[in-house]
């Protein structure tokens, strides 16, 4: 891989300049170490961070930008007449990539040399055979504009990478050259590396912005690709969920609401547990138990939260399942078909919330101030009036934030989901009844070999988008809640 | 608040006459009963949380163990040259080895005394076909012609299942892959010692196999996948983590930009995960081209997800180093960099190496992104043939793996599923105690 090897040969560059600038400093003043501004050692950091710096940055910029150049040169190749009846530039496209990495794959195992890949006046009936022959999955219809795009599409990488590798190199030695020069007595190196460190610093802290962003954007983009192909007004109203795989998921109805009662059921139920169990024992372990029980009994309940989700998935289908369907099946009270349903999942998520909502709601309560306590007991009311009657009203916010938080976690919960509610959307009232939410739609729709063209695939993107967004708005309103309710005692 | 508290009973108790003080009154055995039942709410909430635990672990233990123990059948015999050139002389050469094998079988059951009618078919439906096995072996070791060698033949999963309870002769019904005649055999090579329970290397080193053959499948594979995808999340999130925390914590001014970092870390850490996947789906594969179904696209998508975690945690070591050591280092003519990193770093090191292990564990049992980006569990077939291959040939992830297994249809796969659990949770075991362990030893309160 010759990407590796540039880096590789632009962290050599880097460790020599390192040692060269550092002798070179010292050098410069005969080896008296107190008449440099700073250590010898800084100097040589700079000029390695001369050399490296600049180097990496048109590194990253050429290989984000080198994609773009190549696709827009290929797609202009392309004729209008060449994009079939229902598909668009981007698959044909995607068709091309495919055969150019063929035409790669097939020069790497030596079932074709570089001129036969490159010959432009080679026969389409000849080279997919012969790429047929290679092992490289080659789809039926590759015509001539096709082969002729792939074809330009590797030329121009291969051009793009060799002038990608002169640059790169040329910098990163410029670099070191202007670094050395620096090099005199008087040079602030310190300073400099300090402010290169501190914009690295930066940087990284930014990635979290970086990272929103990315979210944002590629679920944007998809989203609106999915609405040119499916009306959005459909999705938000309708109330049937039947995608169809066949013919390019054409006759498919994509409606959100059932997906999103699932959801709601699901997560009300899992509530519905989490809640009273650990504001409970929230209340228990920071007012009633012993130094002694809070030590083991915290850790342990914590345990449930430390716990993959993955576990509680199988949990929910394996065992909470077959038992609850002992009880309410048919040999049972008779109202529950199969071992997955809203029940199953709602049971198992909301034994995963407890410790979630008990030790927010434990630090929530601990924040109330003693005196207030205190207050409380001198008027002669019992411990449980007192978090009856002050404790509680005091720390409402905080505990409706927690449990806001709660609800988010549990909106966004997938893998219990996916295995212990079903797969059937449907809105109904019997929890009993197996349903989906849209966090295993997203799962279902995108797994497996997904065509990033088509709406049942596409849809996962605005599935996805209706998530975040509902989330966001609850993580900000609890957070809010939580950071006033806190600043209240501070 | 006063209204309810001071009502008039207790404001007046001179009005209870002929009354010993120590005897209570009705209202306060109501108020302590009502405080009993309180207090015993709490218990009981703490009580369901501690059984729902139990449980947890206990179907973990009971349902996964199987997955560790095989069921195999040993025969001991010699093949001598003769009767190795006159089975290859046969036409049908594997049938000729069985019927060795089974006359083998047989002096070994009547030399341990046992005696039980059997017939070729039943053994096919113990052990598949011996036949094969025994001819491969001896194809590849012709030097063991003429000496004794004892066999371990995997037995069908269905006398797996027998062995381990999952079978029983109430529950089975006669078909071709079992019948409850054969159960006889199978009870009588077990008193004679042929078939045995031993332990499931295979299980811990193997890859997963096809749908129809859940004995042969392991998941030694994907953990080889979690393991170089924690290696790129350990090398990305840890000096991406320290760097953001060391900034927010020591260097950010008061801005806008600063508070719509903290904003957006703590946003974050709250997304559901499976918004990451469709980040990495949507950035690393679509847009980015790198490999589908890669450790690396799986690292960088979990680096994402995990960094919120490592910052929280970060920042907070950082801000329990006392501001004293800063002063001494700046007072002493440091610059404020050299005083962060070779004053305050150094002592909130096992701080953040603790809050790192955490955040690897939370990374390492996570699926829902893995799916997304393509780490399924019938991807991890084998091996990598090397560190570069371990980053971006496809393979899978434990979580992952458990998930595919999960999904299918044969109960067998379950098994594995809640074995699979049981290797997932000791690494996770193993990463918490290290951390723990790390707290105690390095952690300084000042």
């Amino acid at each position: 891989m010759p990407l590796f090897w540039l880096v590789l040969i632009v962290l050599a560059l880097a460790a020599i300049s390192y040692t060269v600038g550092r002798s070179r400093a010292l050098a410069s003043v005969g080896g008296q170490r107190s008449k440099l501004h700073s250590l010898p050692s800084y100097y040589g950091t700079n000029v390695a961070m001369k050399a490296a710096v600049p180097a990496f940055i048109i590194l990253i910029i050429w290989l984000l930008a080198q994609p773009f150049y190549v696709n827009g040169v290929v797609s202009g190749m392309i004729p209008d007449s060449e994009i079939a009846e229902g598909s668009s530039r981007g698959l044909v496209l995607a068709e091309v990539h495919r055969a150019a990495s063929g035409l790669d794959n097939a020069v790497a195992q030596g079932d074709m040399d570089e001129e036969f890949a490159r010959n432009a006046r080679a026969d389409v009936a000849d080279v997919t055979q012969r790429l047929k022959d290679a092992g490289q999955i080659v789809t039926s219809q590759i015509t001539q504009p096709i082969l002729r795009a792939a074809q330009e599409y590797r030329v121009l990488n291969s051009t793009g990478n060799l002038f990608m590798t002169i640059v790169v190199l040329t910098i990163a030695v410029i670099g070191a050259l202007w670094g050395l020069k620096e090099t005199t007595p008087e040079f602030r190196a310190r300073n400099t590396v300090e402010q290169g460190v501190r914009a690295l610093l930066v940087g990284a802290a930014s990635i979290a912005i970086l990272t929103t962003i990315g979210i944002v954007l590629s679920l944007v983009f998809n989203t609106y690709e999915f609405f040119r192909l499916y009306p959005a007004l459909d999705f938000f109203t309708g109330t049937t969920w039947a995608p169809s795989f066949s013919e390019r998921g054409g006759a498919s109805e994509l409606g959100i609401l059932p997906l999103l009662w699932g959801t709601i059921y699901i997560s009300v139920v899992a509530l519905a547990v989490a809640v009273p169990i650990g504001l409970f024992a929230a209340v228990y372990l920071s007012e009633y138990a012993s130094p002694r029980v809070r030590s083991i009994a915290k850790p342990l309940l914590e345990i449930l939260a430390g716990i993959p989700t993955i576990v509680y998935g199988l949990f929910a289908l394996l065992t909470v399942g077959p038992l609850l369907l002992s009880v309410f099946g048919d040999e049972g009270v008779g109202i529950m078909k199969a071992g997955t349903a809203v029940m199953t999942a709602g049971l198992v998520m909301g034994i995963m919330l407890i410790p979630f909502v008990s030790s927010l709601s434990d630090d929530i309560i601990n924040a109330v101030p003693q005196a207030m306590r205190d207050g409380s007991y001198g008027l002669g009311a019992t411990k449980s009036e007192t978090v009856k009657q002050v404790i509680l009203p005091a720390a409402l916010p905080g505990i409706v934030g927690a449990i806001l938080l709660a609800a988010s976690r549990a909106i966004g919960e997938t893998m219990i989901v996916v295995l212990g509610a079903g797969a059937a959307a449907r809105l109904s009232l019997n929890p009993f009844e197996a349903m989906t939410t849209v966090t295993a739609k997203i799962v279902s729709q995108l797994t497996g070999d997904a065509d990033f063209a088509s709406p049942v695939a596409l849809v996962a993107f605005a599935l996805g988008m209706t998530l975040f967004i509902a989330t966001l708005c609850l993580n900000f309103v609890a957070l809010y809640i939580v950071r006033k309710y806190r600043e209240q005692y501070d | 608040m006063t209204e309810t508290t001071l009502s008039p009973e207790t404001t007046a108790p001179a009005a209870i006459k002929g009354k010993s003080l120590y005897a209570l009154d009705d209202l306060t055995r109501i108020r302590n009963a009502a405080e009993k039942r309180f207090r015993a709410y709490g218990m009981t909430a703490i009580g369901i949380g501690l059984f729902f635990l139990v449980v947890l672990a206990y179907s973990i233990i009971s349902e996964g163990m199987p997955a560790f123990s095989r069921t195999v059948m040993k025969v001991e015999f010699t093949l001598t040259q003769e009767q190795y050139d006159a089975a290859e002389k046969e036409l049908f050469k594997t049938k000729a080895y069985e019927s060795i094998f089974i006359s083998a079988l047989k002096s070994q059951l009547d030399a341990s005394g046992i005696s039980v009618p059997f017939d070729k078919d039943a053994i096919g439906r113990l052990v598949g076909k011996p036949g094969g096995t025994i001819r491969s072996f001896y194809k590849e070791n012709p030097d063991q012609l003429g000496k004794n060698v004892a066999f371990e033949l995997a037995a069908s999963s269905r006398v797996d299942g027998y062995i381990n309870g999952r079978v029983t002769r109430e529950n089975m019904t006669d078909s071709r892959f079992l019948q409850k005649s054969d159960l006889d055999i199978v009870d009588a090579l077990v008193k004679a010692g042929i078939i045995v329970n031993v332990f499931n290397w295979d299980f811990i080193t193997g890859a997963d196999s096809g749908v129809d053959n859940p004995g042969g499948a392991g998941i030694g594979a994907s953990v080889v996948g979690s393991f170089f995808m924690m290696l790129v999340v350990l090398f990305l999130s840890l000096p991406i983590g320290v760097a953001a925390s060391i900034y927010l914590e020591e260097f950010a001014p008061q801005n806008k930009i600063t508070d719509l970092i903290e904003v957006n870390i703590s946003n974050l850490a709250a997304v559901p995960s499976i918004v990451f996947g469709i980040l990495g789906l949507a950035v690393f594969i679509q847009f980015m081209h790198l490999p589908q179904s890669a450790p690396l696209v799986g690292g960088l998508v979990l680096t994402l997800m995990t960094l919120p975690t490592i910052i929280i945690s970060t920042r907070a070591s950082l801000k329990a180093v006392p501001p004293s050591i800063r002063d001494a280092a700046l007072g002493i003519g440091a610059s404020k960099m050299q005083a962060v990193f070779h004053h305050v770093l150094p002592l909130a090191m096992p701080g953040i190496l603790t809050g790192t292990i955490i955040g690897l564990a939370q990374a390492l049992g996570e699926t829902a992104p893995l799916l997304l980006i393509g780490m399924v569990g019938f991807v991890a077939r084998g091996y990598p043939d090397g560190i570069v291959q371990g980053f971006i040939d496809p393979n899978s992830a434990m979580p992952a793996q458990i998930y595919t297994w999960a999904a299918r249809a044969d109960f067998a796969f379950y098994e594995k599923a809640w074995g699979g659990i049981i290797v997932l949770l000791v690494f996770l075991l193993t990463m918490n105690i290290l951390a723990i362990i790390l707290r105690r030893r390095f952690e300084r309160r000042w």
